[in-house]
């Protein structure tokens, strides 16, 4: 038993072992190529460009109103308009410049972990823990009746974003470790793109004008360039040593920053077909949630979490700035369309808080009075504002 | 119950173990807590720098809470060791959260900041007739950090020491906020056994435990505030049943500790309450160990998850045959791919940049003023006029193709100028696919039948110029292929018309077509535009606009 055991192993270890082995090699003439033409670091040849300076980031607009920790936000193409979506199981409407509200949807699910505004501005896209992609109609009556379900995945549904100029498709990335291409009409998917040996947490669409690439990145520290036509994979960059938790295009299209729970951030170049910069510090030890160029590529704004957003230079390799004063994690960061502002949410759960935020720094968030251990709530199964009527009741009792 | 209980035992062994490994160092604990003492002794002064390692306190600790737990094990209780296991029990794969990823980092920064002579300088601290044992001020921290560490400035310092604070690391000894100030106040360092890092998730029944005890402790610093008050009250409710067993432990516990030294004690206690500080904090800050929704699913998925996990942990060796064979070709393909020197790559990002510095609104300030900063939006209605149109803006399209034609009045403009050449068709070609790929589905095919006819049929009336083999590829894919059309974008995807056009997502039929037109338009009508004078003559206009406008504006200044 145990020798046919052993036999049975034995023979695909072997080839398995050739495989290996003929792997390896390829491995080390791929670096020793790569090294020929990693003839000069990018900061070196940035060395000729003057400092940005120090960016006076300053908030201008708080966005208050989600009793929830805020997961997702982005912006409209009118510039001005933002969705974001709360654990409060709620997704608002924001016009951002006057902080005003103009839709509140309500969701079935707590969890929306992606939304997207649709390019026309009529719609907008999300998903969460429900494992579907659910597009909403922004109209004066209620949304929620005339939702439609677009796409359903076998996990959560990690990002989801609407292709240039037609709110009629669909891209959303999953924890399924695929990503897919859906009708919104007829709820079918266009295609699947299979490749990621781990959950997809974030995807970017290439900049150019109807690009028909995009690049996915997740749990297998992995970025993979996606043909969306035929649904390869046509580039793959790994590097980094933990999840990738967020992918972003250079406005040029011909990179990628990737920003991950080793506390990098990293660029790749596609036309260099590997990784030209890391975006490092040792005093910087959390994971990076989020990232955004600015339009010309020169500052990469991160949002970590350790409630700080860093601003790096993306040509010389260092930091230009550091945003405080948040207090809790920065789940999101989208620079506006035209480049004028960024937007971020901060994780709250007792506190309230997005900012725009542009040229400048500091920060605000109200706290709540009574905001009660979560883990408590979890346990009792309840939602968390009837354990706090509860307690209040049993504590008045007392 | 006895059937639950059997299952949590055999879970529940690695725990026993740590309790039957902790007594060797109870002996070395013995003879750390006479020096520790002596050491106190010795400190008459108020403020001598005696590093007593927070390594003496370490092992004391971990036996205190040792015995705590041995003692509840000999009541041979069956709950006890069933909070026991689930509390030690670790999760298939956490060293692989983000929260690990982080503690071990921290632990790291710790570990440097508790070497002798080179680490944060702990001392006992008199004051009256009480004695302060083992603490640092903020101050202290805050140097340390500035001095040891690749920190820009004292923000940034206080910020990591917050963060350490916040993750129960170090604690201040008389607060529930778990914050660092850059004064004198104290703080000490946590024990290792109490390190986030070794827990998963305390139940709710120690917690009960923990607070039962400090309402035993008759002192007024340990004393139940507020927020503990209801939680304890909340507790007893959801463990009514249990709660004579919770108060037992308490008891026992508390017993113990009070056999202990008193400065001992005073450690332990503010560390025992640092810990739950972290794990049940107070109203208003943030709990730390808390994680993120999308992690939290990957980790609680049951099986699946996992293997791919250790597939990512021991790469090479779980690799199966099929997987080896992707990667070889995956490798194979990246070899035979060209790539570019960084160098080229780094100019061109540089040459990037030098090109779109002035149109970055955080670069360079936007004209006339940033919206966000000045809330007025003449930036934005200026983008909308379609009359007075900066120059910045109209020099941008002769950057790329792409920029004139995602600026509409510069298509417009371009329009016009195909118009004089005649050669307008191309660009309405262009623009109707683009209106074809904003269809939904089910209105697709009816669009590029239109656009078949207007554009491409023999009889059409203003037929684009198109070589003749991307033209019967098209007519293939309008009139014959139907359900064929993903596997038709692969071909066009070796044509060399890729080359030109990096646009059309596949849904396009046209795409060949389509990607000629803008080849010519971009070889020859577009390069002729750029160097047109009715260009010249528009970005000049626009200059001399711009002149005079501003040019008032600048005398004001001045």
């Amino acid at each position: 038993m145990s020798a046919d055991l052993s036999l049975q192993i034995d023979t695909p270890a072997e080839s398995i072992e050739a495989l290996a082995k003929e792997a390896e090699s390829l491995k080390a003439k791929l670096e020793e190529e790569r090294q020929k033409l990693n003839d000069v670091a990018l900061s070196t040849v940035a060395q000729r460009l003057e400092n940005v300076g120090q960016l006076n980031i300053k908030p201008r607009r708080i966005l208050k109103g989600h009793q929830g920790k805020v997961l997702c936000l982005d912006w409209s193409q009118d510039k001005r308009h933002l969705v974001s979506a709360s654990q409060d199981g709620r997704i608002i409407i924001w016009d951002a410049f006057t902080t005003n509200k103009e839709h509140a949807i309500a969701l079935p699910t707590t969890w929306v972990m992606a939304c997207s505004y649709g390019p026309s501005g009529s719609v907008i896209a999300c998903g969460g823990l429900d494992n579907k992609v659910t597009v909403y109609p922004l109209v004066e009556d209620d949304s929620t009746q005339r939702k439609k379900p677009v796409g359903t995945h076998t996990s959560y549904t990690a990002y989801c974003t609407f292709l240039p100029n037609s709110d009629y498709q669909i891209l959303s990335g999953s924890g399924d470790s695929t990503c897919a291409l859906w009708d919104v009409e007829s709820g079918s998917r266009l295609q699947s793109f299979h490749g990621h040996s781990g959950d997809v947490m974030s995807l970017d669409l290439a900049p150019q004008e109807n690009g028909n690439t995009f690049v996915s990145a997740g749990c297998d520290r992995k970025a993979l360039i996606w043909d969306m036509r035929t649904g390869q994979c046509v580039q793959t960059f790994d590097g980094h040593e933990s999840d990738i938790n967020t992918v972003k295009f250079h406005p040029s299209g011909d990179a990628i920053a990737t920003g991950s729970d080793d506390a990098t951030c990293r660029l790749y170049d596609l036309r260099a077909d590997r990784e030209i910069a890391v975006y490092s510090k040792e005093s910087i030890i959390f994971g990076v949630n989020s990232v955004d160029f600015s339009h010309s590529g020169r500052l990469l704004f991160a949002g970590y979490s350790d409630y700080t957003v860093n601003v790096w230079d993306s040509l010389k390799c260092h930091r230009t700035s550091i945003l405080y004063g948040h207090d809790n994690r920065v789940s999101s960061l989208k620079v506006s369309p035209d480049g004028t502002a960024f937007c971020f949410f901060v994780l709250q759960y007792s506190k309230l808080g997005h900012h725009i935020e542009d040229l400048g720094i500091t920060t605000t968030g109200l706290p709540l009075p009574n905001a009660v251990d979560q883990r408590c709530h979890k346990e009792l199964k309840l939602p968390k504002f009837r354990i706090e009527r509860n307690l209040h009741s049993k504590w008045t009792r007392l | 119950m006895t059937g639950v209980t059997r299952d949590q035992v055999g879970s529940g062994g690695d725990d026993v173990e740590t309790v039957t490994t902790t007594p060797s160092t109870v002996a070395a604990t013995s003879s750390n807590m006479t020096t520790t003492s002596t050491i106190t002794s010795m400190t008459t002064t108020t403020t001598t720098t005696v590093t007593i390692g927070p390594t003496t306190e370490v092992p004391s600790s971990t036996t205190a809470t040792a015995m705590t737990s041995s003692n509840l094990l000999d009541q041979n209780n069956s709950s006890s060791t069933e909070v026991a296991a689930k509390s030690s029990a670790p999760p298939p794969n956490r060293d692989h959260t983000p929260h690990h990823i982080v503690y071990r980092k921290m632990e790291r920064i710790i570990e440097r900041m508790q070497e002798e002579n080179i680490g944060v300088p702990v001392r006992t601290v008199k004051s009256f007739l009480t004695k302060i044992p083992s603490v640092f001020t903020g101050t202290d921290l805050v140097t340390w950090i500035l001095k040891n560490m690749e920190v820009d400035d004292q923000n940034e310092a206080l910020h990591l020491a917050h963060l350490l604070a916040a993750h129960g690391y170090i604690f201040p000894i008389e607060d529930h906020i778990l914050s660092v100030k850059n004064d004198s106040t104290f703080y000490r360092f946590q024990t290792p056994y109490f390190w986030p890092s070794n827990y998963w998730e305390p139940e709710n029944s120690d917690y009960a435990v923990y607070l039962c005890k400090r309402t035993m402790q008759n002192k007024t610093r340990l004393e139940l505030v507020d927020y503990e008050a209801e939680n304890l009250a909340r507790l007893q409710k959801m463990f009514s049943r249990k709660w004579e067993f919770i108060f037992m432990q308490a008891e026992a516990q508390s017993k113990v500790d009070k056999k202990r030294d008193k400065l001992e004690r005073k450690v332990l206690d503010s560390q025992e309450r640092a810990f739950w500080d972290v794990h049940r904090p107070s109203p208003g800050c943030v709990n730390t160990t808390e994680m993120d929704i999308k992690k939290m699913c990957r980790m609680n998925r049951p099986r699946h998850g996992s293997s791919a996990e250790a597939g990512g942990s021991q790469k090479e060796k779980t690799l199966t045959v099929d997987e080896l064979k992707a990667l070889i070709k995956s490798l194979k393909y990246k070899l035979d791919r060209h790539s570019i020197k960084i160098s080229k790559v780094a100019d061109l990002h540089v040459a990037y940049y030098e090109m779109y510095s002035e149109y970055d609104p955080f670069i360079i300030a936007p004209e006339p003023s940033n919206p966000w900063l000045s809330d007025s939006l003449d930036f934005w209605d200026q983008e909308k006029n379609a009359k007075d149109i900066p120059a910045r803006r109209v020099r941008r399209w002769a950057f790329s193709v792409e920029e004139l034609l995602k600026d509409p009045v510069g298509r417009d403009h371009f329009a016009k100028f195909l118009e004089k050449e005649f050669s307008g068709e191309n660009l309405r070609f262009w623009e109707s696919i683009q209106d074809l790929k904003r269809l939904p589905m089910s209105e697709l095919p009816k669009r590029a039948q239109e656009i078949w006819a207007e554009f491409l049929a023999p009889d059409s009336t203003c037929l684009v110029n198109v070589d003749s083999k991307s033209y019967e590829q098209t007519r293939q894919n309008i009139q014959e292929s139907q359900a064929d059309r993903w596997s038709f974008d692969t071909a066009l995807v070796i044509t060399h018309i890729n080359m030109f056009i990096k646009s059309i997502r596949s849904k396009v039929r046209f795409n060949n077509a389509k990607a000629h037109v803008y080849h010519l338009m971009k070889s020859d009508s577009y390069s002729r535009y750029i160097r047109s004078d009715m260009y010249k003559d528009f970005l000049n206009g626009a200059k001399k606009k711009v002149n005079f406008l501003s040019l008032p504006a600048k005398f004001k200044r001045t």
